[in-house]
């Protein structure tokens, strides 16, 4: 069964956490989770190569970045929209 | 060694007797120079092959630059890049001091140089042809071409410098840390004469590539300090400079461009990427107190000043707990946002602006500060040159790694 865009994120976001993918929370922000600023950067590195996709984030402003990284869920959702976009 | 000679040798004062640059400014020292002083942007579109596959393209990439109209075709073949920069930086170091190496001095003339990514164009170069072309043979020069130490081993056969030489290491402090062992062995009477300085080649398709998956790079300018920055952009260069032995330098009626009074090194022993204050506050104090001055002697500070949000935060916030109240009387500038990051040469090419400002009472801007940011409300000298005197430099360098180091500089 091919797993769903939600469930592939978390799963990439549980590996930088070091938690089991169950243990996710949506609401959960990345430091809840102890992912530090290279987590994240690998996390996106994981996003990209998974989905095959280009994440605008920049590092030194992810406030700015057209990428929301807020919390789980909208890591989710802007993913969800960047794999929808690049089928177009 | 005596006890006298131990006392005579702490006492060694080291002067700065030559100065030689390469960078997005300018092919040589003064250039690089004029560049600062009129606050030009030396960053441009990057040309090399395969940049349409890059998402950051541009730097301060060394326009026009024609290798052919320096050295023959044999030494081409031989020198990476990184090598040719330092050594046209030396080559004019060497004749702005006027030294003459006798065969007793040239014995203990040293170089010790500063790289990051010492061949990576020659990396680069031969890794797409054994890899996307296919080929099973590279050219025989491939290793010593990439060595990080092939640019001080050729300064140092081009210039006849028999003493202690190396290649230091400390990514973006590397300059910094390879000119404070200059000045410490001649401080510590190992020799009377050093070059020293760095040099660095990183743009071509791999060392974009390897930059921008850490995504602290800009696409559109270097903007250090400025509330709108989003990343550092890098350079290409380098910088060299002729340490000399004070008593030495008077002797032979030596044009002295400034002294260097002091240089501490730190470790933040906390991250491998991300900046530590403690570690920034440590190096400064550091320094100045190996200088043997007070804070309030120094004028200006030429930052690190990469342009990512948490190096010019965490700067600014280590000056400003360092120096107090006479942080808010200072002068602080980043030249990278002019000449780019040039990593592992950077604090050689950065080491140009301190000398301006104590020789020429000129101090080199901060350029494209568009808005102010509170977490940067320092004096950074905004887009334009200003005059003023000053007494004492500094050069500030952060490496990746968490290693700084931090110069000392005083007018003579």
């Amino acid at each position: 069964m091919t797993k769903s865009v939600a469930e592939q994120v978390i799963a990439i976001i549980a590996e930088q956490a070091l938690i089991e993918p169950e243990d996710v929370k949506r609401d959960a922000t990345l430091e809840d989770l102890g992912i530090d600023s290279l987590g994240l950067v690998e996390a996106v590195f994981a996003i990209e190569e998974t989905f095959d996709v280009s994440v605008p984030f920049n590092a030194n402003a992810p406030m700015e970045s057209d990428f929301d990284i807020s919390d789980v869920g909208s890591i989710i959702s802007a993913v969800e929209k960047l794999v929808a976009t690049a089928g177009d | 060694m005596s006890r006298q000679r131990a006392i005579d040798a702490s006492m060694r004062r080291v002067v700065i007797t030559g100065q030689g640059a390469i960078s997005a400014l300018g092919l040589t020292a003064d250039e690089t120079l004029e560049g600062m002083r009129e606050g030009r942007n030396g960053l441009t579109t990057l040309e090399f092959q395969d940049t349409e596959r890059l998402s950051i393209r541009i730097g301060g990439q060394i326009k026009p630059y024609d290798p052919a109209l320096r050295f023959s075709r044999q030494e081409i073949t031989l020198y990476d890049k990184f090598t040719q920069f330092a050594l046209i930086a030396a080559d004019e170091a060497m004749a702005q001091s006027g030294l003459v190496l006798t065969e007793e001095l040239a014995a203990e003339a040293g170089v010790v140089l500063g790289t990051a990514g010492g061949g990576l164009q020659t990396q680069d170069e031969n890794y797409r042809s054994v890899y996307e072309d296919g080929k099973n043979r590279v050219h025989p020069f491939v290793v010593p071409r990439l060595m990080n130490n092939a640019a001080a081993s050729h300064v140092s056969m081009r210039h006849n410098l028999q003493g202690p030489s190396f290649t230091v290491a400390t990514a973006c402090a590397s300059s910094n840390h390879a000119m404070g062992q200059a000045y410490s062995l001649i401080r510590g009477g190992a020799s009377k004469v050093m070059l020293t300085g760095g040099s660095e080649s990183m743009l071509c398709f791999g060392g974009i590539k390897a930059w921008e998956g850490l995504r602290v790079l800009s696409k559109d300018g270097c903007r250090p300090f400025s509330a709108n920055r989003n990343g550092m952009v890098q350079g290409e260069g380098a910088g060299v400079f002729v340490f000399e032995e004070y008593e030495h330098a008077r002797a032979r009626g030596a044009n002295i461009l400034a002294e260097v009074i002091g240089y501490a090194m730190t470790s933040d022993a906390s991250d491998i990427v991300m900046p530590n204050k403690r570690g920034a506050k440590r190096a400064i104090a550091g320094a100045l107190r190996n200088a043997c001055v007070d804070g309030s002697a120094v004028g200006y500070i030429n930052a690190h000043g990469t342009g990512t949000a948490a190096n010019d935060k965490t700067e600014c916030a280590a000056v400003r707990e360092v120096f107090g109240a006479h942080a808010d009387r200072l002068m602080i500038s980043s030249t990278k946002s002019m000449h780019g990051h040039l990593i592992g040469g950077t604090g050689a090419v950065e080491l140009l602006a301190c000398i301006m400002a104590l020789r020429d009472g000129v101090i080199a801007p901060t350029i494209n500060y568009d808005e102010p940011d509170p977490d940067c409300d320092l004096d950074v000298v905004p887009n334009e040159a200003r005059e003023a005197e000053v007494d004492v430099a500094l050069s500030n360098a952060f490496a990746f790694g968490g290693l700084n180091a931090v110069m000392v500089l005083r007018s003579i």
